[in-house]
């Protein structure tokens, strides 16, 4: 079914964030989940979200569709989607990009899909709430879909306890693309499944996004993964980009000392073998961040300004963006 | 199915506990409340109707197991025995009438407040501190705390005696004729419009809270986020995907409550001298009419029983979860 | 005491403390309750605060008066129903298997079946008065907090800390009594108020009804005869309405603490204030300046 709206051409930026900041209010004050993230995605691309639980990676996700609940909010940067506003939006204006332009995939499909409603149902709402499309019409749409992603048609009247885990991220899958959008953004969608699942539901996305052309925002603990998938990869740590590069980059050439520390952690499937080692010391309280650099008290190359100023942010104008005080 | 077919088997369970109580309880009961009745009745009932009597009420020199059998026989086949109050009419025959009036009217009342405050728990979640999360629930909470019974006194003096503006007791107007003619029906609408606004403000405020507590749970889960993020309208948001799945655990309560509700729509209906089983309940304690007393029980249970089946046939439409035995459901 | 945190709890158990001090030295300020002290039907006036009764007595008196048996009964059967309740549940939960079946089913079976028509057939049996309303509503009332009360124990029975009591060959009834009992101090508190107001409550409609000791004074049975006297029918409000506003005051108390028990244990249901529920749109929230 064609869109009358047209794609962005490769090049164009489908999503730019700047300097964004969240806080979640509490009794206690504000807590800075994710301070002053910027990030670039041009049509096509893929740009991979990596970090620890509790970095902030599914807040900046929510944040992009502003569908965060109270106690969060958006506390200063900007957010524009295909050139628009984001955080100038209405409601309405706000319910209409959201889907068109960019589609979410949650992590566990068994707690983001309704568990009341049809599979079809699910997806066919989708479709009507953006299209004037009668039942029918969406229907068709909705089981040409669950086709394309490998579950089948006949699955259109099941519901979700009734699929395998497999299944029923293929389907949240279908269901992002209902809609064609230019953006899907992956909150660590294969984290649930076994190995040989999540390679299927890769691949089947690799070959989904080289037909429709859209650009992806992966958000994983997995670093292996993201050097896989993505073109792009930005390291998250205590709420903040502390590097981003190129994945071959990023992969021969880490600059943050969190990212080498995480890089030796992932085993490596070829050349002499070597022992993983894990990043030392604990991940760290968002509402008591160590002073200047957050990573600090885990690095093994902190200075004394490391101790006091917060990182500057350096581009080397390949690219390649760090924040450290090392050279 | 399997899940219907294990409830099925629970109201079986039920049923033949409530009928081995009611065979008993006469038989276990010290004093002699039986044979005073008996006593009493000597002047006025003849040899057989006296000896049915004595039979229903365990007097009888028969073995336990023949009587139980016997008893068991009766009860299946609709004989529940002779009133003593409403002599010589057989209690079946006399429940029968207010059983009618009585499911009209809990029946009707009781769906009404269901509904209304469920949907109303629903509104209180998603606009979570509005006055109607502020102030509703602990006016409601104050006036559920009334007896129903009180409530309905208190309606009925102040809108019924003092103002006029109800009729003050029956189920219809004493002039008119009972039949389908609509000035009938309009007859027993306003009759029942007091009683029922007694039996729904008293259990509004249970089924609101309720509700609001089980969809302030789900507006948690991940698909209501997802269901916000494909820009779906709020309202089929909060009511479509949201309260649809709020509302399995609260008709598990509905369910579970619905003898308390009874017992309370029972004795609204004493208030307002409404024809239906609370009426009757009243004449038999007051005449000491023990068949009459036990036919009520019987029937007060399988009403309720029947009506929980409802409720799980309810369940079973609403979430395809426990059609399949994949979630319990209570 | 954390309880008194809570505003809701600390208006209840006020409440409550004003009603026990009523029932307790009321009589003796208020006077005999079934003393003949004038015309009957009269309204409230200043030789009798709320009237008289249908039989010339004074209605402040039986007000006051009733308290005392109602309270009495009230906190009594709310105490043997959590009792028994807990007694159940805790040996279904803790012994599992085939017992843990056999018991549900009991509570199952004594939850399907509706309370007041048992509760006057039974009472129809015995003598009248307050021991055998006590007795009919431990009865009907016990199967409800009971399968409540089952299923938070056996929630507390899979914690590690007691399976390593079990394991270690602790006596059972030491593991229910030191492990599992006080964590389910919450719950049988909740319960335990619960009872006490479907105590209040079904004793009051069990006397309204007839099957109360009419000699007794007790809110329930001031009610029997305000309808036996044609409360309604003469206009004499003051009959019913003090006993049912005390009645219902009581209930309410008894809510308000049950609201300040249930915020104890879980703390997301009193926060209250703008920002909870549902937002449509990110609230974008920027710092002036």
């Amino acid at each position: 079914m064609a869109d009358p709206r047209p794609h962005p051409s490769t090049g164009e930026p489908v999503l730019e964030v700047r300097d964004l900041c969240v806080d979640y209010r509490s009794a206690a004050g504000a807590v800075r989940a994710v301070d002053r993230v910027s990030f670039t995605i041009k049509a096509g691309e893929v740009l991979g979200l990596a970090g620890e639980s509790g970095s902030g990676k599914s807040t900046i996700a929510q944040a992009i569709i502003r569908i965060l609940q109270p106690p969060a909010a958006i506390s200063a940067g900007s957010i524009h989607l295909g050139g628009q506003d984001v955080l100038a939006m209405d409601e309405p204006a706000l319910r209409a990009v959201r889907w068109r332009e960019v589609a979410l995939v949650m992590q566990s499909a068994i707690n983001a899909l309704n568990p009341v409603l049809t599979v079809g149902d699910q997806i066919t709402d989708a479709i009507r709430a953006h299209r004037p499309i009668g039942k029918r019409g969406a229907r068709d749409r909705a089981a040409a879909l669950l086709d394309k992603v490998g579950v089948g048609a006949a699955r259109l009247g099941s519901y979700p306890h009734q699929l395998s885990g497999g299944m029923r991220q293929r389907v949240a899958i279908a269901m992002a693309l209902a809609l064609d959008p230019s953006l899907l953004v992956l909150d660590e969608p294969t984290t649930a499944l076994d190995v040989i699942v999540q390679r299927e539901i890769l691949d089947e996305l690799a070959e989904l996004r080289r037909e429709h052309g859209f650009a992806i925002l992966f958000i994983s603990h997995d670093l292996g993964l993201l050097f896989e998938l993505c073109d792009r990869i930005a390291v998250l740590y205590a709420g903040a980009i502390v590097e981003e590069a190129s994945a071959q980059a990023l992969w021969g050439a880490p600059r943050h000392p969190y990212t080498r520390a995480l890089l030796r952690s992932v085993p490596p499937l070829t050349g002499p073998r070597r022992p993983p080692i894990a990043v030392g010391g604990t991940p760290p309280d968002l509402r008591a961040l160590p002073s200047g650099c957050a990573f600090h008290p885990r690095c093994e190359h902190a200075t004394a300004s490391c101790r006091t100023t917060a990182p500057p942010r350096r581009d080397d104008l390949l690219g390649h963006i760090t924040a450290c005080h090392l050279p | 199915m399997r899940f219907l077919l294990r409830r099925l088997a629970l109201y079986l369970i039920a049923a033949w506990a409530a009928l081995t109580l009611d065979f008993l309880i006469p038989r276990l009961a010290p004093g002699d409340a039986a044979q005073a009745l008996i006593a009493r009745s000597q002047g006025q009932l003849e040899p057989e109707a006296l000896e049915a009597l004595r039979v229903t009420l365990g007097e009888s020199d028969a073995p336990i197991h023949s009587q139980y059998l016997a008893f068991l026989g009766r009860t299946l086949t609709g004989d529940l025995g002779t009133s003593a109050a409403y002599y010589p009419a057989p209690v079946s025959t006399v429940i029968a009438t207010g059983l009618v009036w009585t499911l009209v009217l809990a029946g009707a009342a009781v769906v009404i407040s269901f509904v209304v405050g469920s949907l109303l728990g629903a509104l209180a979640a998603w606009r979570r501190g509005g006055w109607l999360d502020a102030v509703l629930p602990p006016v409601l909470a104050l006036v559920g705390a009334f007896p129903y019974f009180w409530l309905a006194m208190l309606l009925l003096y102040g809108l019924g005696h003092h103002l006029g503006w109800f009729p003050l007791r029956h189920a219809y107007g004493d002039a008119i004729a009972p039949g389908w003619s609509a000035s009938f029906l309009a007859s027993v609408v306003r009759h029942a419009i007091l009683p029922a606004t007694t039996i729904v403000v008293a259990t509004l405020g249970g089924w609101m809270l309720t509700m609001r507590n089980s969809m302030i749970a789900v507006l948690r889960e991940d698909h209501v986020a997802l269901a916000l993020a494909k820009g779906l309208p709020p309202r089929q948001v909060m009511l479509r995907y949201a309260a649809r799945t709020a509302l399995l655990p609260s008709l598990a309560s509905f369910g579970m409550a619905l003898g308390f509700v009874l017992s309370g729509a029972l004795l609204t209906e004493i208030v307002f001298s409404y024809p239906g089983l609370g009426l009757l309940l009243l004449q038999a304690v007051r005449n000491q009419d023990f068949p009459l007393m036990q036919g009520l029980f019987l029937t007060i249970t399988l009403a309720v029983l029947a009506a929980n089946l409802l409720v799980d046939l309810a369940s079973a439409w609403l979430d395809p979860r426990v059609r399949d035995g994949a979630r319990r459901s209570r | 005491m954390t309880l008194l945190r809570s505003r809701a709890a600390a208006t209840g158990l006020a409440l409550l403390s004003l009603f026990a001090l009523l029932a307790l030295i009321g009589p003796w300020i208020a006077g005999d309750p079934s003393a003949f002290v004038g015309a009957p039907h009269q309204p409230p006036s200043s030789a009798h605060w709320l009237g008289t009764s249908g039989q010339g007595q004074d209605v402040l008196a039986q007000t006051v008066a009733g308290a005392r048996v109602t309270l009495v009964v009230g906190f009594v059967v709310g105490v043997a129903v959590v009792a028994l309740a807990a007694a159940i549940a805790l040996t279904a939960a803790y012994a599992g298997g085939w017992i843990d079946d056999a018991l549900a089913l009991v509570i199952n079976v004594f939850l399907l079946l509706p309370g007041l028509p048992l509760a006057v057939v039974l009472a129809a049996y015995l003598p009248p008065g307050p021991l055998t309303i006590a007795l009919v509503l431990v009865i009907t009332g016990w199967a409800w907090h009971a399968r409540v009360l089952r299923a938070q124990a056996a929630a507390v029975r899979e914690k590690e800390y007691v399976q390593a009591a079990i394991v270690g060959g602790e006596h059972p009834l030491r593991i229910v009594a030191v492990e599992m009992l006080p964590n389910l101090l919450p719950v049988l508190a909740s319960s335990f108020i619960g009872a006490t107001t479907y105590a209040i409550a079904a004793q009051v409609g069990l006397e309204f009804l007839g099957l109360g000791d009419p000699g007794r004074v007790t809110w329930g049975t001031n009610l029997y005869w305000a309808a036996n006297d044609a409360a309604l029918m003469t206009g004499s409000w003051w009959l019913f309405v003090p006993t049912g506003a005390c009645i219902a005051l009581v209930g309410f108390a008894l809510v308000l603490v049950n609201m300040g028990v249930d915020e104890l244990a879980d703390p997301r249901l009193a926060a209250h204030g703008r920002g909870a529920g549902v937002c449509v749109a990110t609230v974008v929230r920027r710092p002036r300046g």
